[in-house]
């Protein structure tokens, strides 16, 4: 697995009885936690859903990039969503855990816009091959008058 | 390059910016030949929060040539004479896969901006700010075209510039009101808007067998084109009374389809006492279309503009069992479609394009289309070449 601390990962990635045993008690919890008395210390759980299968989203080998730079800051959990619709994917900033470097920079250091973020990246990147990059950064030249 | 940016000041200027370059492997970067106002700009330019940011390049129904593609492009190459839908859409997510490209998740650089905006990320648009997706818009000399393979569409050869152009935006938009408002043979249809969502969507009810075709507008001008060019019958609604004259073409019953196509006119200044208590602008078309419409029939809402209305006739859709739909063209899942009939000429639109512009003079271009004198219907710009005024062909 990644370095990514993992609550749990379900279908997939674990077969079988322990599969189903695991994505009951993650449902549990993660219901639970979101709304919980250190729900707000934790954070919400942040979610996307990924119309993809779980081994597309999370494979054992490699984590993708944009869940990779979260690395050890994070709790992540995954579960199939309902209806075909593929996998729920979530995570969550750890109490303990201060996101870093440039990334969290951009976001105002908001763990929580950070996390969300990147969930909507990995899902990009899964889905539709790329993470979109915007025409303009900031830090490109601004325009002038022509002439 | 030159392109016409929103400026600090909240006017439209000229500038050089940045070429675009390739940022994705899916893009392409495209020459632009003709890019078109749009009545949803109007509403940017009204300075409607969250408007552009000062540097933004606005515009976003155009047509051009190919010039360079990222490495996993695969239906395009150099030199491809392509419309551009005008929405960006990945087609690969849940609804892109459920021909609803225009609620894509992944057409967007800043998913949690639409999410603070509208709840969810829908698809991007060109020109526009940045909850729509973070593109810069299409009235400059050259566009960056994201998921290119997805929302850009070979024209064929026998459909020219003019024609084309429109399959990017307001033609998408025209078919998906008529064909979403589940328009059927016989059925009357009434359109508020000659503008050229309106136009298209009179010519796309026709085509899809509507028996009668009813178009209303305050402007003789507009009204006189949509009779001439969409077969639709015409309704001024400064002399008559539109519900009486609807009531009677419907044989009493009411338009089985009514549709919104008014545009993003300008909200007006809102007064003191409306600033205080919170009150909107009413949405006067939507009431009349809500009012009119046949019980158990639909009216679908074009207008991307109108952010928040009051005094919306909530009662006459419960007692009536209206269907109250809207979207965003979903452009990706009718333009091939759209162009073959171009191409079989049972679609022409050139006649929308009533004045074209050199890129310098786009801001001028845009004062015709919103103030509207010399029934401007669309104002076009050419960034490589000098047409100029109005064009006679
Ligand atoms: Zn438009
Ligand atoms: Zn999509």
């Amino acid at each position: 697995m990644g370095r990514v601390r993992t609550v749990v990962a379900v279908a997939g990635v674990l077969g079988g009885a322990a599969a189903r045993t695991a994505r009951a008690v993650v449902a549990r919890r993660w219901a639970a936690r979101g709304r919980g008395r250190d729900g707000d210390r934790a954070g919400h759980w942040q979610v996307v859903t990924v119309d993809r299968p779980p081994e597309q989203v999370l494979p054992v080998r490699g984590w993708p990039e944009p869940l990779r730079r979260l690395d050890g800051s994070v709790d992540v959990a995954l579960r199939a969503a309902p209806g075909g619709r593929g996998v729920e994917l979530a995570a969550r900033p750890r109490p303990d855990a201060t996101p870093s470097g440039f990334a969290a920079h951009l976001v105002g250091d908001d763990p929580k816009l950070l996390v969300r973020r990147t969930l909507w990246q990995v899902k990009q990147l899964v889905e539709a091959g790329e993470v979109l990059r915007a025409d303009r950064l900031p830090t490109d030249r601004p325009a002038r008058p022509p002439g | 390059m030159r392109a016409l940016c929103w400026t600090s000041g909240g006017d439209l200027a000229v500038r050089q910016v940045p070429d675009p370059e390739l940022r994705n492997d899916h893009d392409v970067i495209v020459r632009v030949r003709r890019s078109a106002a749009c009545g949803a700009d109007l509403s940017l330019l009204a300075g409607q929060a969250p408007g552009p940011a000062p540097d933004d390049v606005l515009g976003h129904e155009f047509l051009g040539d190919v010039v360079e593609t990222g490495t996993a492009v695969r239906r395009h190459r150099v030199g491809d004479r392509v419309v551009v839908c005008a929405s960006v859409a990945c087609g690969a997510c849940w609804y892109c896969r459920r021909g609803l490209p225009a609620c894509c998740d992944n057409g967007s650089t800043e998913p949690d901006a639409g999410e603070a905006e509208w709840g969810h990320p829908v698809a991007g648009c060109f020109g526009q700010p940045r909850a729509a997706g973070g593109f810069a818009g299409s009235h400059a000399e050259y566009v960056r075209v994201p998921y290119a393979d997805v929302g850009a569409f070979t024209v064929p050869d026998s459909v020219g510039d003019d024609r084309a152009l429109f399959a990017s935006d307001a033609a998408p938009a025209g078919w998906m009101a008529a064909d979403l408002g589940a328009v059927r043979p016989g059925d009357v249809v009434a359109v508020w808007g000659a503008g050229a969502v309106g136009q298209l969507t009179a010519r796309a009810a026709g085509l899809l067998g509507a028996g009668r075709v009813v178009v209303v507008d305050r402007h003789p001008g507009r009204l006189l084109m949509a009779r001439r060019h969409t077969g639709a019958e015409a309704i001024d609604l400064r002399h008559t009374d539109v519900l009486a004259e609807l009531r009677e073409l419907s044989g009493g019953r009411g338009p089985d389809v009514c549709v919104e196509a008014v545009g993003g006119a300008a909200e007006e200044p809102r007064s003191l006492a409306d600033r205080f208590t919170g009150r909107r602008r009413a949405p006067e078309a939507l009431r009349e279309a809500v009012h009119a419409c046949r019980k158990g029939g639909t009216v679908f809402v074009l207008n991307g503009g109108a952010r928040l209305v009051d005094a919306f006739p909530i009662g006459a859709v419960v007692h009536k069992g209206l269907t109250v739909r809207g979207a965003r063209q979903h452009g990706q899942r009718y333009i091939p479609m759209l162009l073959d009939r171009m191409a079989r000429d049972e679609l022409r639109t050139e006649h929308l394009a009533t004045h074209h512009f050199p890129l310098e003079r786009a801001a001028q271009g845009y004062a015709l289309f919103r103030d509207r004198p010399d029934d401007c219907l669309r104002a076009v710009f050419t960034p490589h070449d000098q047409i100029d005024g109005r064009v006679g062909r």
